[in-house]
């Protein structure tokens, strides 16, 4: 009865041997017209060169480089008006991979999020998710795809309980209709009853659950961030993308989040894109990580591969390494041995020279991409 | 002892029944000043102790009751503002006294009448709202408040000019002039004069009734799936959508809902007079309701039912200031709108209460000795 119930991709019943993505039957639109599938990826390449349309699977986790990706974005941009915010961006994600998105402040990594999940319409490119295309899809659509998201700046429904906003994220699995609400018929009492179970399972796996009643307005900041990733795998994604989660967390919480991330992969093995500053989540766990700066991707690779690029680490560290020096921190004398340890953070991020783009784009009228006519973080 | 043990398990699982979480605790008290007032006011009347003109204001404050907690759907619930309550109010009436005049040559009973009254205006209210509702809830905040005021005012300019009469047994309708060969009683709606020789079948208690459904449906709705997203979509439209919430169904299942529950307590109130003109069911209908809601606290169900209480009786009790009437209830309204809204008279009266409740301050004692206990361990 309650097998019937499970649903592709439904990490809460996720057998690991059947990982329910539903490759076995996913459409081919991508790959349908060249003949022996990925194939195209090597005639890409020499035809295009250097300016590989294509994103590069080949640094697609091990186990999952025989399963299409996840997610393909190819030569995605997006301009505000004048300013290109983003541009040529490409990426592919493994089905149980981690990656990271990483970058300064006003790198545009947000506004990627805010592409994927059709928050605003891409100016350029195109998105391939589930190897289906995207386009012509809404941000409601997606959701039900199988994307889920945070937010950089939390966006929780604060007037409802914990269990609510976990409660309301399972809409789409609690099935009863408007007579039954208003009735509160035997149906809608079963369905009550399953969805607050599920609700209390998915707030024992974060160990929320005493606070379950608790106004989620009223949380402190590191439970409304786990808040936010519950409601979002509530919905039963295949792709969660995290904008920032540890943003705000003191070490012992963020060393927390870093487990719990990779226990949800492992758990409902699915695929996570995370945008975070904290450099020891970044490289600890990520498989594969693009760096962004001014909106271009500077940097593509292993958490290894990216600690040892140049570009990496002058986009981080900028030029002025002198005036770092002076200070006494032993870690800041050294920055780039600091980022390989993987311990520069947000702190960089905040250096004036790195803030300027925002401000420009601050006063730059928005574009017509803009839809919802305000920047949303 | 152990009786007394007993005694506080029952008495704590009581509380969990009535008051275990914010829905059960909504429920009981508005439930609760519903059948107690209704009790009290019928006990009274048959006593004595209530005046014909009191009396008269039954029928009336349980429709505003309604309304006042339907329009809570839209703006408490939904958060959105919408200013044409009145409206849906006006074609729910309109719409029972046609289907009364039409059955009361079959159907004595006005009770059933009455039924089939309320039903109708249900629908065609429902059909209003929905018509309304598909265009206009991509609008936000205020465009959507204006466009419900414009709607308002259509819905009585329409009645303005609709004449309805029965020819025999068939109903015939026309614009800007009177029926042919439809005289007298067979009239039933003539312009601006609205409806006339209406049959009176509302009653308080069939009024008390549909006040009570009325809440049962809110209160349900908002316990519900469809509840938790249309609050959801209101605290954060795209978090909502983020999470797979389709906006405008929601907004248009809350917005259509309260339109059904508008027209049904406009029908208990066009059953309740012998004539009835579209006039009634102005801007001013439209904006009464909106500040029971608003006095009420937004979104406070029962808050709104004291006021839409409060609000109805006082123009009467207010009769002898005769030409001031108005006046005074103005100054009485700001009044009460600074006091429930002022920070610091709220904090005031919050103190107040303290002092004078049992519950809190037996509540405060308890506290009082667990901090001593926890102390009390840390010393050993
Ligand atoms: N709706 C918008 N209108 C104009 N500019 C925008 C809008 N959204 C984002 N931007 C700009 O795009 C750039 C990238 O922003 P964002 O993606 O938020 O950066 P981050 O990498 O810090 O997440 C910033 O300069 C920002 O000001
Ligand atoms: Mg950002």
């Amino acid at each position: 009865m309650a097998d019937d119930k499970i649903i592709k991709g439904d990490p809460m019943n996720t057998d690991i041997s059947d990982t329910g993505h539903g490759y076995e039957d996913r459409e081919l639109t991508y790959y349908d017209d060249n003949v022996g599938g990925r194939a195209v990826f090597v005639d890409a390449k020499e035809q295009w060169g250097d300016e590989d349309p294509y994103p590069d699977t080949t640094i697609l986790p091990e186990r999952d480089k025989d399963m299409t990706p996840v997610l393909e974005v190819k030569n995605l941009g997006i301009d505000f008006g004048g300013l290109t915010a983003v541009d040529n961006f490409s990426l592919a994600i493994g089905r149980t991979e981690i990656a990271g998105l990483i970058g300064p402040n006003g790198a545009g990594k947000t506004t990627i999020f805010n592409m994927l999940t059709k928050v605003y319409e891409p100016t350029r490119g195109e998105i391939f998710f589930n190897s289906k295309s995207t386009e012509g899809m809404n941000t409601v659509d997606i959701n039900k795809a199988g994307m889920a998201r945070t937010f950089q700046n939390i966006r929780l429904f604060d007037k409802l309980t914990v269990e609510e906003n976990i409660k309301v994220a399972l809409h789409s699995y609690t099935d009863y209709h408007l007579l039954n609400a208003v009735f509160h018929s035997p149906k809608y009492r079963r369905e009550e009853k399953r969805i607050h179970e599920e609700a209390m399972k998915m707030l024992e796996l974060f160990e929320m659950t005493d606070v379950a009643d608790h106004k989620a307005g009223s949380l402190p900041y590191g439970a409304q961030r786990r808040l936010e990733i519950m409601r979002a795998l509530a919905t039963k994604p295949r792709l969660l993308l995290l904008d920032e989660p540890a943003a705000g967390m003191n070490p012992s919480e963020t060393a927390e989040l870093m487990k719990t991330i990779k226990e949800i992969r492992d758990k409902f093995q699915i695929a996570i894109l995370l945008i975070e500053h904290d450099m020891s989540l970044v490289m600890g766990i990520c498989e594969g990580i693009a760096v962004l700066n001014y909106g271009r991707t500077i940097a593509k690779g292993t958490p290894a591969e990216i600690q040892s690029n140049p570009q990496v680490i002058e986009a981080y560290l900028g030029k002025s390494r002198g005036k770092m020096e002076e200070e006494e921190d032993i870690e800041k004398q050294d920055p780039e041995a600091a980022f390989k340890k993987g311990k520069v953070t947000s702190k960089v991020e905040s250096r004036p020279d790195r803030a300027k783009p925002a401000a420009d784009h601050a006063k730059g009228t928005p574009g017509k991409t803009d839809k919802k006519g305000k920047e949303i973080r | 002892m152990a009786e007394r043990k007993e005694n506080k398990a029952g008495a704590k699982r009581l509380r969990n029944i009535f008051f275990g979480n914010e829905y059960k605790k909504e429920a009981t008290i508005s439930y609760g000043i519903l059948i107690v007032g209704y009790i009290l006011l019928q006990l009274g009347a048959n006593a004595g102790l209530i005046g014909r003109n009191l009396q008269g204001q039954f029928v009336p404050i349980c429709v505003y009751i309604s309304l006042a907690i339907s329009l809570n759907l839209v703006v408490g619930i939904s958060g959105e503002l919408s200013l044409g309550h009145a409206g849906f109010m006006s074609v729910g009436a309109f719409t029972g006294i046609i289907v009364t005049r039409m059955m009361e040559a079959s159907m004595p009973s006005g009770n059933v009448r009455l039924f089939f009254a309320v039903l109708a205006g249900a629908i065609t209210a429902a059909i209003a709202g929905i018509i309304i509702g598909i265009p206009i809830l991509g609008l936000r905040g205020d465009y959507l408040a204006i466009v419900t005021l414009a709607f308002g005012e259509i819905v009585r300019n329409i009645m303005n000019v609709l004449y309805f009469g029965l020819d025999g047994k068939k109903l015939k309708f026309a614009f800007n002039h009177t029926i042919d060969g439809v005289e007298g009683n067979q009239r039933i709606i003539t312009g601006a004069i609205g409806a006339t020789g209406v049959t009176k079948t509302a009653t308080f208690t069939t009024a008390m009734l549909l006040t009570l459904f009325t809440l049962f449906v809110v209160l349900n709705l908002k316990n519900s799936k469809h509840g938790r997203c249309i609050m959801a979509v209101r605290d954060n439209r795209i978090a909502g959508e983020s999470i797979g919430i389709n906006v405008k169904k929601y907004k248009l299942i809350a917005f259509v809902v309260s339109a059904a529950l508008a027209g049904m307590a406009g029908a208990m109130f066009g059953q309740n007079y012998s004539t009835l003109a579209p006039l009634k069911f102005n801007f001013n209908t439209s904006v009464l309701i909106l500040v029971f809601v608003v006095l009420g606290g937004i979104g406070n169900i029962w808050g709104g039912i004291l006021a839409a209480t409060l609000l109805t009786i006082l123009p009467e009790a207010l009769r002898q200031f005769a030409d001031y009437r108005m006046l005074t209830y103005a100054v009485v309204l700001i009044v009460v709108m600074i006091c429930t809204y002022n920070p610091t008279i709220r904090a005031r009266a919050g103190m107040v209460w303290e002092k004078i409740s049992p519950r809190k301050r037996r509540k405060k004692k308890a506290e009082e000795a667990a901090d001593h206990d926890e102390t009390g361990k840390e010393e050993m």
